[in-house]
């Protein structure tokens, strides 16, 4: 069995013409992480241009109106280019670029990761090409263009569902073809390893971060900390550094679309059964022959057939919990915390606002919840009117 | 011994492949037949997997194809059943690990061995990660075809000392589909293949003419072609069948002279 495990869960299952490129790359990765140098790089980069620290924010309306738990909001939404994506792609793209590559690739649901590697390309001086399915582009056209705007060039993907799934798919393709100059930018914790770990270890500063804000601001560790779930990179980042802490609640809020029962869904834990795709062993959405299913999620962020295999393991050994929030949740959610908090979010984090919704009014007033606000909601204004039957021009 | 070393004993062997269940299952027994007619030496079919991440776009499509006819691996295993009756020759599967893990490795096995398949090649299945199926799949007498890429370098000689049946040796960078040139130094990945392992090899991804053909052939044991097959398929349909005789006939021609 090869490295890269988290339980049964992870391993390396990709065509041997990658084989060589993702050895070098672990190996990279191995030298890079405890490079001083790097890492001082990174730190300067992660500060001064992505804006960290990001805030902790105590949301008081929202916790007065709930009538529980004390709700803070880790707020990712306010990092350059707007999401978490922002952590993993300076580590990956600044490395790539010690690695000598000239080219990045990468995948994008929504149009966050996407946006973030066309930015990080931009300034650290790598020519950068995005594939996004079709369904995406259309829902996400404003991204697109950004994305063009930051010097890169967005492939179209018509293949399948023209979705993320799609997308990863073709970048796959893409890289088997030119490797020598290229490296993939995997947005989430997901892939064949080393991608799991070392998209985790630039994201775990949201959850390093968030423990040294939340013990400076309440002298003690949460209660419960709550991030949405495709991939899993912003609920791994955030439940990272609390794993060993048995207290903190993990959990995770994955999209139910029009509902679990329903074959509208991206819900993996919930519905899906162990497989192995993308290059790791982990739950996916498959019909009984293991057929990959054609996954739905208002939000392009989720609508993923997989789910990261660490989180597959938390899952498995009982340490996180995985939840279903469906459009409908998300959408209320997304309009709950503009009026209360006067913050527009992501689609994506706001299936974590809407479980917290639920759950916050059971828990008592000394107890704390932390919510990773892991994206702005510019990018989804559109679609909401469109979902609200508001008829809006862009 | 492997009951594939067979299809290296007719001259240089020629490897042809199609999508079972494409563009139905009737027809798949029709083409399959029509190869080994043509003068194939071993045959090739095709699990359909909804995400051929290691396939260009005319096997991608004929994936969409089969599988939106409702292609399923028991209706696979039930067409292969009927080839076997007409016919001695090796056949191999090739699909995507899910399929087959999701089918449990022992039964998919089982059947494979009941029905007198005798190996399976697996693309997202590395070296690293062969372990978990590997010694089921010899238990049933099923042999898991090794792939070798251009990029594989230090590996080769680790991968080809542990290979059964034939060595894959991929021609070109890349996903599956033809090209107008192979530019791959072949002959260098061969010798250390042959360095290592006595198993025959075959060349695939790009082969398209009957010339091309004969050129691998003069290096390698045989010549596997795929996406010149399905595009007959994609372009003839139901019709597919003298198209693909024809076509089979004029690359085993090609290749079975070589030396």
């Amino acid at each position: 069995m090869a490295k890269g495990r988290y339980g049964i869960h992870g391993g390396q299952y990709i065509p041997e013409i990658l084989m060589n490129v993702i050895i070098n790359l672990e190996k990279s990765y191995e030298h890079f992480k405890n490079d001083p140098e790097f890492n001082a790089e990174l730190n300067k980069l992660l500060s001064e241009y992505a804006g960290r620290p990001s805030l902790l924010y105590y949301a008081e309306k929202m916790t007065k109106d709930l009538g529980g738990a004390k709700i803070y909001l880790k707020r990712e939404d306010l990092n350059h280019t707007g999401s978490h994506k922002i952590n993993n792609v300076l580590g990956q793209v600044l490395m790539a670029k010690k690695m000598g590559k000239t080219r990045v690739i990468a995948e994008t649901g929504a149009g966050q990761h996407g946006v973030a590697t066309a930015t990080a390309a931009a300034l650290l001086g790598l020519e950068c090409e995005i594939f996004m399915g079709k369904e995406d582009t259309d829902r996400q056209a404003l991204n697109v263009y950004r994305m063009q705007l930051l010097g890169s060039k967005v492939n179209t993907v018509t293949s399948g569902t023209m979705t993320l799934k799609d997308a990863v798919n073709e970048t796959f393709r893409e890289w088997t073809a030119r490797v020598h100059d290229t490296h993939y930018v995997l947005g989430s914790v997901m892939g064949p390893h080393p991608f799991p770990m070392m998209v985790r270890d630039f994201q775990s500063v949201i959850s390093q971060e968030a423990r040294e804000q939340i013990l400076k601001l309440e002298g003690k560790l949460p209660d419960a900390v709550v991030a949405c779930v495709g991939g899993g990179s912003n609920a791994m980042g955030m439940f990272y550094n609390f794993i060993g802490d048995e207290n903190v609640k993990l959990i995770g809020c994955e999209a139910a679309g029009h509902g679990v029962d329903t074959e509208k869904h991206a819900a993996t834990i919930a519905k899906g059964k162990p497989g192995v795709f993308h290059g790791m062993k982990s739950y996916f959405c498959q019909d009984e022959y293991g057929q990959i299913a054609p996954v739905y999620s208002i939000s392009a962020g989720l609508d993923y057939p997989g789910i990261g295999p660490e989180h597959a393991n938390l899952h498995d050994t009982g340490r996180a919990e995985y939840v279903p929030v469906s459009d409908d949740e998300s959408v209320a959610a997304f309009e709950y915390l503009a009026r209360t908090e006067g913050i527009i979010c992501a689609i994506e984090s706001a299936h974590a606002v809407a479980h917290v919704q639920k759950i916050a009014g059971t828990m008592s007033k000394d107890q704390i919840i932390i919510i990773c606000l892991s994206g702005r909601g510019d990018k989804d204004v559109a679609a909401i009117a469109r979902y609200k039957g508001v008829d809006i021009d862009e | 011994m492997s009951k594939i070393a067979q299809a290296f004993k007719n001259g240089k062997a020629f490897i042809g492949f199609v999508t079972g269940g494409d563009p139905s299952m009737e027809k798949s027994e029709e083409f399959i037949m029509e190869m080994i007619r043509g003068g194939a030496d071993l045959v090739e079919i095709g699990i359909p997997f909804s995400d051929p991440t290691a396939e260009g776009l005319v096997i991608q499509d004929a994936n969409i194809r089969a599988l939106s006819a409702g292609a399923t691996v028991d209706k696979i295993f039930d067409m292969v059943a009927s080839v076997r009756k007409k016919t001695e020759i090796p056949l191999v599967f090739l699909t995507y690990l899910n399929p087959v893990f999701n089918y449990g490795y022992t039964r998919f096995f089982d059947r494979c061995a009941n029905l007198g398949v005798d190996g399976i090649i697996i693309p997202d299945l590395p070296y690293e990660e062969k372990g978990e199926l590997v010694e089921v799949a010899a238990d049933f007498g099923v042999d898991v075809v090794s792939l070798i890429a251009p990029t594989s370098e230090q590996r080769i000689k680790q991968i080809a000392q542990e290979a059964t049946g034939f060595i894959y040796v991929v021609s070109s960078m890349g996903v599956t589909g033809m090209r107008s040139e192979i530019k791959t130094d072949l002959q260098a990945i061969l010798e250390v293949v042959r360095g290592s392992s006595s198993i025959p090899t075959a060349v695939g991804f790009g082969i398209n003419t009957p010339k091309q053909a004969g050129e691998i052939a003069k290096v390698a044991d045989g010549v596997i072609v795929g996406s010149a097959i399905v595009k007959i398929i994609e372009k003839h349909g139901e019709n597919a069948g003298s198209y693909i005789y024809e076509y089979v006939r004029s690359m085993k021609d090609a290749v079975s002279g070589q030396k």
